[in-house]
């Protein structure tokens, strides 16, 4: 399963990224330049976070626009997967790949913490190794995460299950205080309605190694490689 | 020919700098404010348009770039070169 691991001037996470997918999951990774619109060898591409751009203008705004981000849709429509960490997150709304907009923090502050997240789908290529309302932790770390969308879409995101995050407590209850930027509906990570792409404000690299406070985030990786096989798209590229 | 894009938070969206800035004029003795709201405007220098097919372009650049309309609206404003 070849997996790319998407560069913008600015990004920062992408070494951890490529480390995790290689050293913890040993799967084939490599890194993608975003000037790069060939993306045929690929099964799965990560946006991951940073700064792309110096969040010039709008976070993620530049980048939503670049030659890989636009070649996406079509990336998608042959049965890739595309999943987009904080900064990706916020390029993949800014790109309109995803639904609604990623705002400065209610607090103003930057965060950089742990938190804990409910599963509210785990019927999505990406969270199939999880159980339903199961809590992961993961940290965060943005002054940009505060997920906002009108109230039709909002609705809409309900109505198709295309919420697969939301902040809570340690015991899964989904709280004021267990909100950490101000994000709608506690809000920390969505789905396309195809189902093929997903955006989270989270760091799962970051949760990839006992040794590093937690192994969660494989949890969406482990989903992405199962779903990958067993689609098996693979063997006709 | 030079425009100006004013992009600013829809009224419906929270502006937390806003929020913030008016506090910060309250604490500085400013207690008639009422409300502040944090804009940014883009200034473009445009080569060889008339006004109307420089408006339409300035459009174009504000839906493709420069705004985003879930959360932002712009005005437009063309202005003759005084500097």
């Amino acid at each position: 399963m070849n997996f790319g691991v998407v560069i913008f001037p600015g990004t920062w996470s992408d070494c951890d990224f490529h480390y995790v997918i290689g050293e913890v999951l040993h799967q084939p990774v490599r890194y993608v330049w975003h000037r790069d619109a060939n993306l045929a060898d690929f099964d799965c591409l990560i946006l991951p976070g940073g700064f792309s751009y110096g969040d010039y203008l709008r976070a993620g705004a530049v980048a939503g626009r670049s030659p890989v981000v636009e070649a996406l849709p079509e990336f998608t429509a042959r049965g890739g997967l595309v999943l987009g960490s904080c900064n990706g997150f916020q390029i993949l709304c800014e790109a309109r790949l995803l639904p609604g907009a990623l705002m400065r923090n209610e607090c103003l502050q930057y965060r950089c913490q742990s938190t804990y997240l409910l599963v509210e789908n785990p019927e999505t290529s990406f969270t199939r190794a999880m159980r339903p309302g199961q809590v992961l932790k993961m940290p965060i770390s943005h002054g940009e995460g505060k997920y906002h969308a009108d109230a039709e879409t909002l609705r809409r995101l309900w109505a198709k299950n295309q919420i697969v995050f939301r902040y809570c407590t340690e015991d899964g209850r989904v709280a004021k205080e267990a909100n950490p930027n101000g994000s709608l509906d506690n809000i920390a990570g969505i789905i396309n309605e195809e189902g093929t792409v997903l955006g989270l404000m989270p760091h799962p690299e970051r949760a990839a190694e006992a040794a590093v406070g937690g192994t969660d985030g494989t949890l969406i990786l482990h989903s992405i490689l199962g779903t990958l096989v067993e689609d098996g798209s693979f063997l006709k590229r | 020919m030079r425009a100006r894009v004013l992009v600013r938070l829809k009224p419906s969206i929270l502006d937390a700098q806003g929020v913030t800035v008016k506090r910060a004029l309250a604490g500085l003795g400013f207690s008639e404010v009422q409300d502040v709201r944090v804009g940014k405007v883009v200034d473009v220098e445009l080569d060889g348009l008339g006004p109307d097919e420089a408006r339409r372009r300035v459009d174009e650049m504000c839906a493709r770039l420069l705004c985003n309309p879930v959360i932002e609206t712009f005005t437009v404003e063309l202005l003759t070169d005084t500097r």
